[in-house]
């Protein structure tokens, strides 16, 4: 048995009204990959921030090699030989590769004043050998890949002497063949006995590199497992704590006359010639890999950035939706994928996110505005939404990410919107709240709404789906039906099967 | 916890009030003559001609933009206006041939700002160059004297009740109905929503840039009114007028809690900061203080509030 290379024990923390880990334990041995898994919120990162010192636990203890240590910081975690390997990259893109491999402790000749830029590349060649990167250290980052920018990263806390190295989610944004390379430095890097914390929430790539599991739910320390011993299955229910199937409303699949066709969709570079019809009643499940171009063809049908080609038709009639308020005239709303950036006004409270889209209807001919009566058709959508929110003065800030995502479905339905696109509608939203904007959506379209849903999260859309438009570089690669659909039968088409 | 932050933010609102309260109390102990009538008249007076444009870009700030060349703008107003009164325009047509100037200044700014997607620092920087150096060319650099004109001093001049100089109604009106505007119309919504996160907004179907170019075209229409204004207190047109204003007015913006990134603002703040800035300068005068030190002082004042705002706004996100 290899020795124990990093033990957490009961470790707590709590912020403000969340309990975000609940006497977790985690342990890590020297040259194995662990991976650590738990829907969003689950406490991951939270756990994670802990041992890099970025958060401070409430309770519990941390050992590492055998040794009680305290990491208040970052620089204390980068002593104990702990590095992670972030999902943004914390590069310098404008800095070359050997100078972001050596940030803060270039080598220097003459005493300390001069940098050895000599020296510099040649360590950098060394360091990028050690991981067979064929790179030259002089390129600046910014021309590299992203699985480039990713491997420059590890070569980096290899440089630092990490023992153990913290991987959250490394594949996210790397193709295939990248995601090959990829792994095969992870074998290598346990080979060197290098022990590895990898957060996913790909659980088919875990077959690959996973020796252990531990799952987390909701703060919650569920179980370790090793990975030989186990199935996919049964680290979902561990994950979600109940099965698939009662994780997702019951539904009929029934849905009505087509209410928008969109035809040869197009635009330079991201969206090349979509075409599908929505029904009535119809939750449309748009799914594919990263990159697919799913947010960008959301985005030419609102109107929010310029198509170079392509037709809608709503109700029968040729529309022309060149700006987002063309889009919301005809009654359709969008639930951005990232709520934070381009969805909500963090600072302006809930009953001005609500009314955002539809004050003027609350105003005057002037534009003055009508309190009472906002105040009256606000309040109803946070009855009706169960929105949870002390006033309606709150400002967004302070609500949870469902409540936040429930507020933006409010602002669309308070402007009357019938068809409303949900890109990544539970992202960032913890698993109980989930099944309510599940719910949320199901009686939407039971009233006659239609609903184009793109989501990365296959059972999600395996379960919310009528119909699932499969997307592949931009293009349409299928329509499957969504009762039929499984995981399998996306992923052939996502991954470009013909 | 709630009820702790609701707390916290209501203090810092009355923190600029309270302030300039102090600031009074100090004053009058230092000096006998600070709680004197007409100096406080006159504070409120000298308050006037910076307090309108400092209403007029708190909306560019609520927006997230800035506006640099409101000096410049005045002057050329100024100018423009006594040209045509000297070459004999009725006063109406001369009060509003500069209001329109600065319109018109203000609405190339936002044109700049919105549609050609220049920063706001950059584009009224420029109009800061190209404001101060049109009037410079107009009048040759020379002072522009207007005949003697009775009434259009009055626009300056004249005391409602005997007592009220109309300059400070202009400034209470103004800033009243600036309040409504933002604070009851949809317009001022836009405002807010814009500044807070702009491409929700434009999401939202608001059309941003109208928004935009709106807040700059309102500004640039105060700083109009307060070059005729000031035309009218001195009876000619100086080309060189108003340089610092801009500062002055942006300083004053942000002593009173509207955040220069945006979303964040209200007209009562800006009111009480442009009062907490002339309120120094009139007691430092009492108390023989030297421009310069002044100068260094109201610097020292300025760092001190925008440091305890950004400090409240770091508070308010964790």
């Amino acid at each position: 048995m290899k020795r124990e290379l990093l033990v957490m024990k009961n470790i707590d923390k709590s912020f403000p009204g969340v309990h975000a880990l609940d006497h977790v334990n985690f342990d890590l041995r020297s040259g194995e990959v662990h991976a650590l898994l738990g829907e969003n919120g689950a406490g991951k990162s939270t756990l994670m921030k802990i041992l890099t010192g970025v958060y401070q636990m409430d309770g519990g203890e941390i050992e590492v090699a055998g040794e009680p240590v305290t990491i208040t910081n970052a620089g204390d975690a980068q002593k104990l030989g702990i590095s992670i390997i972030y999902q943004e990259f914390n590069l310098f893109p404008h800095l070359s590769v050997a100078e972001n491999l050596f940030i803060k402790r270039e080598p220097r000749k003459y005493g300390k004043w001069i940098l050895d830029g000599k020296k510099l590349h040649e360590q950098s060649e060394e360091l990028l050998q050690r991981i067979q990167l064929n790179l030259d250290p002089a390129r600046p980052v910014s021309s590299l890949s992203v699985a480039q920018q990713q491997m420059v990263e590890i070569a980096k806390a290899l440089s630092l002497n990490a023992k153990i190295m913290i991987m959250d989610e490394p594949t996210s944004a790397l193709t295939d063949h990248e995601i090959e390379n990829l792994f095969s430095l992870i074998l290598q890097l346990k080979k060197q006995n290098v022990g590895i914390v990898y957060i996913s929430h790909r659980l088919e790539e875990l077959s690959h590199i996973a020796d252990r599991v531990t799952v987390l739910r909701d703060g919650k320390y569920v179980g370790t497992v090793n990975y030989s011993d186990t199935t996919t299955r049964e680290l979902v229910s561990m994950m979600v704590g109940r099965e698939l199937s009662e994780y997702f409303p019951q539904r009929e699949h029934a849905y009505g006359a087509p209410i928008l066709e969109v035809e040869g969709l197009s635009r330079k570079g991201a969206v090349n010639d979509v075409s599908f019809t929505l029904h009535e009643g119809e939750i449309l499940g748009v799914s594919g890999l990263m990159g697919a171009g799913r947010t960008e063809m959301a985005r030419l049908l609102f109107g929010a950035d310029r198509k170079d080609g392509g037709t809608v038709t709503f109700k029968g009639e040729q529309i022309e939706i060149s700006s987002p308020g063309d889009a919301i005239k005809r009654g359709i709303g969008y639930l951005t994928e990232d709520r934070k950036r381009d969805g909500l006004t963090l600072g302006l409270n809930v009953k001005d996110n609500i009314t955002m889209a539809s004050i003027k209807e609350y105003a005057s001919m002037l534009g003055v505005m009508n309190e009472g009566k906002i105040e009256k058709a606000t309040s109803e959508y946070v009855d009706q939404l169960s929105i949870k929110t002390p006033s309606l003065e709150q400002l967004l800030r302070n609500l949870s990410g469902g409540n936040q995502q429930k507020v933006i479905l409010a602002r669309w339905l308070c402007k009357g919107s019938k068809i409303l696109i949900f890109d990544e509608p539970t992202r960032g939203i913890d698993v109980g709240a989930k099944q309510e904007i599940y719910e949320l959506m199901n009686s939407l379209v039971k009233e006659g709404h239609s609903i184009i849903m793109i989501s990365s999260e296959l059972p999600e859309v395996l379960g919310m789906s009528d119909r699932i438009l499969v997307m592949h570089e931009g293009r349409v690669a299928g329509i499957l039906d969504g009762p039929s659909a499984t995981e399998e039968s996306i992923m052939y088409l996502a991954t470009g099967g013909k | 916890m709630k009820k702790l932050e609701l707390r916290a933010s209501t203090l810092q609102q009355f923190a600029a009030l309270g302030s300039l309260i102090l600031m009074m109390i100090l004053f009058s102990i230092l000096s006998p003559y600070f709680l004197n009538f007409d100096n406080l008249i006159t504070v409120i007076k000298q308050t006037s001609v910076v307090g309108i444009i400092a209403i007029g870009v708190t909306l560019v700030i609520v927006t997230g933009g800035i506006d640099l060349s409101l000096g410049s703008v005045v002057a050329l107003s100024g100018v423009v206006a006594g040209f045509a009164l000297a070459k004999g325009a009725s006063n109406f047509v001369g009060i509003l041939i500069g209001a329109l100037i600065g319109l018109l200044c203000g609405l190339i700014s936002g044109v700049i700002v919105a549609y050609l997607e220049l920063p706001a620092f950059i584009a009224t920087l420029g109009m800061m160059m190209s404001a101060r150096g049109m009037s410079l060319v107009l009048t040759q650099g020379r002072p522009v004297y207007i005949p003697n004109n009775k009434t259009f001093n009055l626009i300056h001049n004249y005391n409602l009740f005997k007592y009220i100089p109309l300059p400070v109604i202009y400034f209470a009106v103004i800033a009243l109905l600036t309040h409504f505007l933002l604070k009851r119309t949809s317009t001022g919504r836009y405002l807010f929503a814009t500044g807070s996160n702009e491409e929700a907004a434009r999401l939202s179907g608001i059309n941003v840039r109208l928004v935009k170019l709106f807040s700059y075209g309102f500004c640039g229409f105060m700083c109009g009114l307060s070059g005729v204004i000031l035309l009218a207190r001195l009876n000619s047109a100086q080309p060189a007028i108003g340089s610092g204003y801009e500062l002055d007015a942006i300083a004053a913006v942000v002593i009173g809690g509207t955040s220069l990134s945006g979303g964040v603002g209200q007209i009562s703040g800006t009111i009480i900061g442009v009062l907490i800035m002339s309120t120094m300068k009139n007691g430092l005068n009492l108390m023989h203080v030297s421009q310069f030190w002044q100068q260094v002082i109201i610097g020292g004042v300025v760092i001190l509030a925008v440091y305890i705002d950004i400090k409240r706004r770091e508070a308010q996100r964790l």
